[in-house]
């Protein structure tokens, strides 16, 4: 109890993951969104309190980074929970836009960006 | 799209896109993020010993500081179906492991300067260099002055002739949207040169395939 700040701040997030330190897939970058199923899948197992969380926080796309930013967890903890979820199929996951530089990137997307920022 | 309201579109996830703001240790990188984003930049924090380093490697840093590294980042709703994101990478070059995955999957990058010592960012356009990615350099002229002409700047750092530099302020929103669009204009110059920047198109393009 009396540990210091420090070390609370590193156990408590390996409890919520029941002490794994490597995610289970490799679906989720900090920039992957996630939308929580609604309404649930029948036969879902009670999701833990971390859990319902992120569902709750989840209701409409957010992005993992944002996701940790809110929770105030590290994204490699946020990122074992929701493999459990993806798991359980109570989230879905959008993939980044795909960056490939070979041959080269993508010129709309580019042209989409350079316009988003010309009316900032 | 006049009100376009991304609240609205609540069931499609919008396609996401990121650019790193990098830089030497203070340079003004969060200041950026935090000027153009619409958000307050958000910040997550790393235990080292789950980003890959042993807490007893780091010898030299004691105390809290020691056991997470910070990332911070904003946000800017491009439209409906895409968001930009900008994350500022961790400074302390001890932390450069992490760039590695940062720089997985970025449109490009800014490599910030502060004027009184440009050096400090020279390891920041290194790494860049060295894995292809394309990146401006925004020199931060900390209270607004800019004694370097750029091509000093260029010099000072062994660039590239095909790398912007731009002069900017951290703290200005429109100097930081300015700096953005020059990077994503080097980009679309490399892809295809009659559009880009008129500086651009020399080889390393790959228009007309
Ligand atoms: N006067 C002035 N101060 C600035 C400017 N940009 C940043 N600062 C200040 O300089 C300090 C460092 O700026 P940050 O934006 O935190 O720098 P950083 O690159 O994110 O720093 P690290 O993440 O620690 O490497 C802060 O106190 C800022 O308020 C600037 O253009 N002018
Ligand atoms: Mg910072």
């Amino acid at each position: 109890m009396d540990q210091g700040d420090s070390a609370g701040r590193l156990v408590r997030p390996f409890t919520l993951t029941g002490g794994r330190t490597r995610p289970s897939r490799a679906d989720f970058t900090l920039i992957t969104t996630v939308t929580t199923v609604d309404p649930p899948p029948e036969r879902a197992a009670r999701p833990q309190p971390e859990q319902v969380r992120i569902l709750r926080q989840c209701a409409r796309p957010v992005a993992v980074a944002e996701l940790a930013a809110h929770l105030d967890l590290p994204v490699s903890v946020v990122v074992i929970m929701l493999c459990d979820l993806l798991e359980a199929g109570r989230i879905i996951v959008h993939p980044p836009h795909p960056v490939r530089r070979d041959p080269c990137l993508d010129l709309d997307l580019l042209q989409k960006v350079r316009d988003g920022l010309g009316r900032l | 799209m006049a009100g376009s309201d991304p609240a609205a579109d609540a069931v499609t996830a919008p396609d996401t896109v990121k650019i790193l703001i990098a830089g030497g240790f203070g340079v003004g990188k969060t200041t950026m993020v935090g000027s153009v984003s619409e958000i307050v930049p958000l910040r997550t924090e790393e235990p080292l010993t789950i980003a890959g380093v042993g807490v007893d490697d780091l010898d030299g840093v004691e105390g809290k500081r020691a056991t997470t590294v910070a990332l911070d980042f904003g946000r800017i709703t491009i439209g409906r179906d895409l968001v930009l994101y900008l994350f500022g990478t961790p400074g302390q070059q001890r932390f450069w492991f992490m760039w590695n995955d940062l720089a997985i999957g970025a449109l490009g990058a800014v490599v910030l300067v502060d004027v009184r010592r440009p050096q400090s960012s020279f390891a920041a356009v290194d790494f860049f260099e060295r894995r292809g990615i394309p990146f401006v350099v925004a020199v931060n002229g900390f209270f607004g002055r800019h004694p370097y002409p750029p091509e000093e700047i260029r010099d000072a750092l062994a660039l590239p002739r095909d790398v912007q530099v731009l002069l900017c302020d951290a703290r200005e929103r429109e100097s930081c949207r300015d700096v953005l669009i020059a990077l994503v204009d080097q980009l679309i110059a490399r892809v295809h040169p009659l559009l880009g920047a008129p500086a651009q198109g020399r080889p390393g393009s790959c228009g007309g395939a």
